[in-house]
């Protein structure tokens, strides 16, 4: 059971992120049947306090908070800048009095959400949907959720898998998150990308580095795809997007390579035809619907863990 | 007439003292035993005034921050006799006018020299030469500009600035930022930098500004002044220019000899500086360059900055930090109490050098008959808790709150009369006599 906010994948200890993927398995199976909601978490506030748009993301939790029965206020914060008067701090205190049980933000200012939960602002749980280029750890969870799903058994963790992460890791809170979560349940990760786009620092990193896709794609369980920006091209990130998709990009070509059981992963929204062909995201190999699927599972789980509903079936 | 008895000098010797007039009138060894009038300073040092050469004082402009009055008194508190007032106020210091309203407004404050500042460029734009020999020959008579804040990037008229300040001995300090190597740079780049995903102010943006400039300060033959050193490839580029006999100088921040990067962990802006907080490694080179003289001077950079611009997530938030009131606690301790120096080369750093590489002449001076009285009295052993709210600037941002500092100050004479009393700063005419 976690408790207090949820930050970070590094929040998460391996039995606590374990439980917690066990507990997502469960509300799946219940909201998957007939009746789709449970009255956990009735009379529990959640408000989505999104600075940046991230439709998917939002409706992810929306979906997840309304099975579990809590009220949903949707608060997009976005465009009201400090400059224009709006401060992270002014938002959260109009939270704190309309009584947030729990605050669920996504803001392009890495560490924002955990601004909201150490400083005095707002006493709500908070979960981080996603800061600025640090952390989405949801997102790695689902990611974990998806990869257990397809390739081991309940009981075990993710020892022995080698993952793929691929893309602009220097910009990327899905990764870092994922870095963290993979690791720790015991999974070799291996970041893929030109130099440009991987941190200085990244070397401290539990991590596999190289500069070339073509030599890891054979040897691979999992590879998953990152969204590039375009405008990382502008700032010579990479000279452009059909170099980039040539070089790092998931073709039919590299596609075939993969073992037969590998699986292909993008945490969405995708740029068809720049790092994933339309061919790679829509073959059998891959399971990015199942992502956007298992993302309410988890962010259930989350959601249920964190504001402590009345214990479900079997779970811890 | 002021006497203070049985002060340590920082030779050990103990001695008594008498204040007139603004100069010492009398010096000789400690007759001991209980005076019957007169400062007691048994148990504590007695210093040259501390001197400045890189406080922001945000008048004009920002005096919801600092006033030139609120910075007086927290240099007072800190024990400095004089403080350097940056020029990126607003409006801009780049004029014989803006300087000399700042001198004003430091003489009628009367707890310390006020000594402006003057931009290197036109508003700070890096594009045009501020009209630096009116700033020189004004009353304020500024001999230091800086573009601080931001760097004079552009390498033309950085060797122009260098060139045209020899005609009054003038001093170009360099706030060293390569900008293009650090858009929308948030912290020092490595290791926690990577792992917290805050865009990073790599060591080498710094570094390029310092062997670029040594090197145009060498053709030119001109005087350069390293603002704020923070990484250890500066101090190597700054040994290697010195051992070759260019006319470089350096500071070094108090902040930058204590904190590292690590703190940023937590996404708290009390932390957020420009420059930003580098590694332990860095910490550890910056008080070697410091204790060996390669880096001559502490600054403060006392960056004053309002309680909302601190009260907000990590991007939105200023940089900078206060820092006159811990400067010499803060030396005390990661110099002193580590055994890198002693209190001669303290004194030498904080005081000595600074007025030197200013031609501030009446501080910095050794305490000797004539003297001009700047002194202050401190007890090394005391120590003392860093509270925000007791602080006498203006503003509240200092990463010190809470620690347990060395080194109390308890007296302040400037010109020859008492800015501070028993640990309180009091209000002096400048210049009066007792
Ligand atoms: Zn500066």
């Amino acid at each position: 059971m976690i408790t207090g906010h949820l930050l970070s994948a590094a929040d998460l200890s391996k039995d606590e992120a374990l439980n917690l993927l066990s507990t997502a398995k469960e509300l799946a199976a219940i909201t998957d049947g007939p009746n789709k909601k449970l009255p956990t978490l009735r009379g529990k506030t959640v408000v989505n306090l999104f600075f940046e748009d991230s439709t998917r993301t939002r409706i992810s939790f929306e979906t997840a908070a309304k099975r579990l029965s809590a009220d949903v206020i949707n608060f997009s914060a976005k465009g009201s800048s400090v400059s224009k008067g709006e401060s992270l701090k002014d938002t959260a205190q109009t939270l704190q009095a309309m009584g947030a049980d729990a605050v669920v933000i996504r803001h392009g200012s890495s560490g924002a959400a955990k601004r909201l939960a150490d400083t005095q602002w707002i006493q709500a749980a908070i979960i981080n949907a996603g800061d600025g280029t640090h952390e989405h750890p949801t997102q790695a969870l689902l990611d974990a959720f998806t990869i257990k799903q397809h390739l081991r058994n309940d009981k075990s963790d993710l020892t022995g898998i080698r993952v793929l992460i691929v893309g602009d890791i220097l910009h990327s809170r899905v990764a870092r998150s994922n870095v963290l979560l993979l690791t720790k349940l015991g999974a070799q990760v291996v970041l893929v990308a030109p130099p440009t786009l991987l941190p200085v620092g990244v070397g401290d990193w539990p991590v596999e580095i190289s500069y070339d896709l073509d030599s890891q794609i054979e040897k691979c369980d999992v590879v998953m795809m990152l969204r590039i920006q375009l405008e990382r091209m502008a700032d010579s990130f990479f000279p452009t997007e059909r170099e980039y998709s040539r070089r790092y990009g998931l073709n039919s070509a590299r596609l075939a390579k993969l073992s037969k059981s590998a699986i292909v992963m993008h945490p969405g929204p995708m740029n068809r035809g720049l790092e994933i062909s339309a061919d790679s995201a829509d073959d059998l190999k891959s399971v990015i619907i199942d992502q956007v699927k298992n993302g309410v599972a988890v962010r259930m789980a989350v959601l249920y863990e964190l504001l402590g509903g009345a214990q479900i079936g079997d779970s811890k | 007439m002021i006497k203070i008895n049985n002060a340590k000098l920082v030779d050990n010797s103990l001695v008594d003292i008498e204040i007139d007039n603004g100069v010492i009138t009398k010096l000789g060894k400690a007759a001991g035993g209980k005076a019957k009038d007169g400062i007691d300073a048994s148990g504590k040092m007695l210093l040259p005034g501390l001197v400045d050469l890189h406080t922001h004082l945000r008048e004009p402009g920002r005096e919801d921050a600092e006033t030139v009055l609120t910075g007086s008194v927290a240099a007072v508190a800190g024990g400095y006799t004089s403080i350097s007032a940056m020029a990126n106020t607003n409006p801009v210091a780049d004029t014989a006018g803006v300087v000399e309203q700042i001198y004003r407004l430091g003489k009628s404050a009367g707890l310390c020299d006020v000594n402006p500042i003057g931009a290197v460029t036109k508003g700070l734009n890096g594009e045009q030469l501020a009209e630096l020999g009116a700033m020189a020959d004004s009353i304020a008579g500024v001999r230091i500009f800086s573009d601080d804040g931001k760097c004079v990037a552009d390498p033309l008229i950085m060797r122009r600035a260098l060139e045209y300040v020899k005609t009054f001995n003038g001093v170009i300090a360099q706030h060293a930022q390569e900008p293009r190597l650090t858009i929308n740079a948030q912290m020092n780049e490595g290791s926690v930098s990577a792992r917290i995903g805050l865009p990073g102010w790599p060591a080498i943006a710094e570094e390029a500004i310092i062997a670029r400039d040594i090197l145009l300060a060498e053709h030119v033959q001109s005087r350069l002044h390293i603002c704020h050193v923070t990484t250890a490839g500066g101090v190597e580029l700054i040994r290697w220019a010195k051992q070759r006999g260019i006319q470089v100088t350096a500071e070094v921040t108090p902040h930058h000899l204590l904190l590292t990067d690590e703190l940023v962990e937590n996404y708290d802006p009390i932390y957020k500086v420009n420059p930003p907080l580098r590694t332990e490694k860095d910490v550890w080179a910056l008080r070697e360059g410091l204790a060996e003289g390669v880096i001559d001077i502490v600054a403060t950079d006392h960056a004053p900055h309002p309680a909302e611009d601190k009260d907000c997530e990590w991007q939105a938030a200023a940089f900078g930090m206060v820092g006159l009131e811990t400067a010499l606690s803060v030396v005390i301790k990661t110099m002193i109490e580590s055994k890198l120096m002693g209190w001669k080369e303290l004194v030498d750093r904080m005081s000595i050098k600074p007025a030197q590489i200013a031609g501030y002449k009446t501080q910095g001076q050794s305490i000797a008959l004539s003297s001009v009285a700047n002194l202050i009295l401190v007890d090394p052993i005391a120590t003392w808790q860093v509270e925000r709210s007791k602080l006498h600037s203006k503003s509240r941002n200092t990463p010190f709150h809470g620690m347990e500092l060395p080194g109390l100050i308890s007296d302040v004479i400037y010109n020859g009369a008492q800015s501070m009393i028993a640990s309180k700063v009091v209000k002096v005419a400048s210049g009066s006599n007792e």
